[in-house]
């Protein structure tokens, strides 16, 4: 350290002080700005014929968003379905077979590394395989889409939970000779349930607000979600961009905005629920 | 016990298990090359057609079918600096202010609020973006640096005042990933030993000095770390910018003038693309891949040397 005044030093800790606690009311600022303006647009729109009908085309008086809403929660759910399963019995394998191999340190980064890719290259590389190939949009495809997302968090939150077991606790499962997957799931799961269910209500939060990956696989649709497998499915973040952009009527893009205050409504719940079961689990 | 080993003694249930959870993890591996290997086959006709040019053209003509990804590639880069710009100083901020500063209660509250907020949807930025913040950039924040402060001599703050454009771009970018760098720093931040600081501090140090010279040394691969993963969601993000930056395929300095991003190309073209331009489409989403996969892996790099320096935690 460079010999300095102590009036240089005190002045330039008291500069440093004012400077952090302003990038933090910023910060504060701003984000706080953001939701009460998400909130106060979204809250007008709430009204009966908002949850009850459908989206309708451009100009049709009574829109809702109905379909989207079943529509997302089909998506999300499937992805659940495919990406759920996956994750955890990849994270058993990090924790319980690999956990200073060659083989697991190289699937570890890579799950890393994937976490971080942008959503839209995962929606590409779906529309590749599953749209390209069926030449038409699904729900079925964004629930991939999701999954895929979804997986390598998944992945990585079991690893971490299940390492966080005590060996002892694996040691006199084995000792009095279950077997390897009994004990994975039926003790390093139960003492393991707090953070599992966390990493997976987390990972869904995470999805749910996507809309990138949605756009080149469930597309949207103003009718209801009858056939998931085969036709655009109608969803809240696409109908949000739909409404918001290619939208001249204020009326739609208030809608949007509703639109908005249920996926971050939902996604923000997630969230603290999360927070609070893993708080308790901890203790 | 090493897995070698332990192999041996697995009885028939066991040795499926295992296997079948190997499959699994070996998915990402599976999936992570295949969108390298779909994505290139499929801009296989793109690449032959324009060859490295590509890169350099700023043509985007749908009636000749000419393309160049200049126009994308500068609008990322630019925006994503300009969001940099802003979140790093100033998340180092709020993260110093978390772990430092703020009373014990503040603090709790003030991170599990940052936490919530790194997880609401990109959309939701673009929203407020396009509704609130472009006409705020245009009525106020764009006239103020251009005549207020005179920089309209300058290239970067000259042209016509729209709102829409690189620079609100790169803003809505640098919000989006603020609270995300300012957790992963916080995190970084507070895996420091307190036995190394209370020494600093024991020598008589400022919480300045102790940050610059000892929790920021001692982290500096964590917050590299923190950054590279930020850049990396900013680089890709598609959702954020796509309603603000404007859809003009072109190099331009000024930071009023709208541009477009790799993201916002692939979601705008996307619907309408036949052919050779579907396959220019999935060129560009092949270069977002390969940059955002060098960002990620610098970032785990470092990040997973703090990770084993500390002991994990991060």
């Amino acid at each position: 350290m460079r010999k300095r005044g102590l009036f240089f030093r005190k002045s330039m800790d008291l500069s440093v002080k004012i400077i952090s606690v302003l990038a933090s009311l910023l910060g504060v600022l701003f984000l706080l700005w953001i939701l009460f303006v998400v909130f106060k647009m979204g809250f007008k729109t709430f009204n009966w014929d908002f949850f009850t009908q459908p989206t309708k085309p451009y100009g049709v008086p009574n829109g809702g968003i109905a379909n989207a809403i079943i529509g997302t929660v089909i998506i999300t759910s499937g992805a659940a379905l495919m990406g759920v399963p996956l994750g955890l019995l990849g994270g058993i394998y990090l924790s319980e077979f690999a956990r200073s191999t060659k083989l697991g340190n190289v699937i570890r980064f890579s799950a890393n590394v994937m976490m971080g890719l942008p959503s839209i290259i995962v929606g590409l590389f779906v529309y590749i395989i599953l749209v390209y190939t069926t030449k038409h949009f699904s729900g079925f495809a964004g629930s991939v889409a999701l999954a895929i997302i979804m997986f390598p968090v998944i992945l990585r939150t079991t690893e971490d939970m299940l390492a966080m077991v005590p060996n002892a606790l694996r040691e006199s499962a084995l000792a009095i000779g279950t077997p390897r997957w009994k004990t994975t799931l039926d003790i390093l799961f139960r003492a393991a349930k707090g953070g599992l269910i966390t990493g997976v209500l987390l990972s869904i939060a995470r999805v749910s607000g996507e809309t990138a990956p949605l756009l080149f696989t469930a597309l949207w649709s103003n009718s209801w979600p009858l056939s998931y497998f085969s036709e655009p499915t109608a969803n809240l973040t696409v109908s949000i961009t739909e409404y918001a952009t290619n939208s001249p009527f204020e009326s739609m893009q208030l809608r949007a905005w509703g639109a908005a205050l249920l996926i971050t409504a939902a996604v923000l719940i997630l969230n603290i629920t999360c927070r609070t079961i893993f708080r308790e689990a901890r203790r | 016990m090493p897995v070698k080993k332990m192999r041996k003694v697995l009885s028939l249930p066991d040795s499926l298990f295992h296997w079948l959870t190997m499959a699994s993890a070996l998915m990402i591996i599976v999936l992570m090359i295949s969108f390298f290997a779909q994505l290139l086959w499929y801009s296989l006709p793109s690449i032959r057609e324009f060859g490295w040019g590509f890169v350099l053209s700023q043509e985007w003509d749908p009636v000749r079918n000419l393309y160049g990804a200049a126009g994308a590639i500068y609008g990322t880069l630019v925006t994503t600096l300009i969001a940099m710009l802003i979140a790093a100083p100033l998340s180092f901020g709020i993260a110093l202010f978390l772990v430092e500063f703020a009373p014990p209660y503040l603090s709790r509250v003030l991170g599990q609020a940052i936490d919530l907020l790194a997880a609401v949807p990109s959309i939701i930025y673009g929203m407020w973006g396009l509704f609130v913040f472009v006409p705020i950039m245009q009525k106020h924040v764009q006239p103020f640096l251009a005549d207020t402060l005179g920089l309209k001599a300058l290239p970067f703050f000259s042209g016509p005042q729209m709102g829409f454009g690189l620079l609100t771009s790169g803003i809505i970018l640098a919000l989006m990933i603020l609270p995300f760098i300012s957790a992963v720093m916080r995190d970084v931040f507070r895996m420091v030993p307190p036995v190394v600081k209370e020494s600093a501090y024991g020598t008589g140090a400022t919480t300045w000095e102790v940050t610059a010279d000892v929790t920021t040394r001692y982290g500096m691969q964590g917050l590299l770390g923190a950054l590279f993963l930020g850049l990396g969601r900013a680089i890709g993000e598609t959702m954020a910018v796509l309603f603000i930056i404007g859809h003009v395929q072109q190099v331009s300095f000024s930071l009023f003038a709208p541009g477009t991003t790799i993201s916002a190309t692939l979601a705008n073209n996307f619907a309408e693309a036949e052919g050779i331009s579907k396959s220019v489409l999935f060129e560009l989403g092949l270069i977002l891949l390969v940059i955002s996969f060098l960002i990620q892996i610098a970032a785990q790099y470092w990040l997973n040397k703090v990770r084993r320096s500390t002991g994990g935690g991060l």
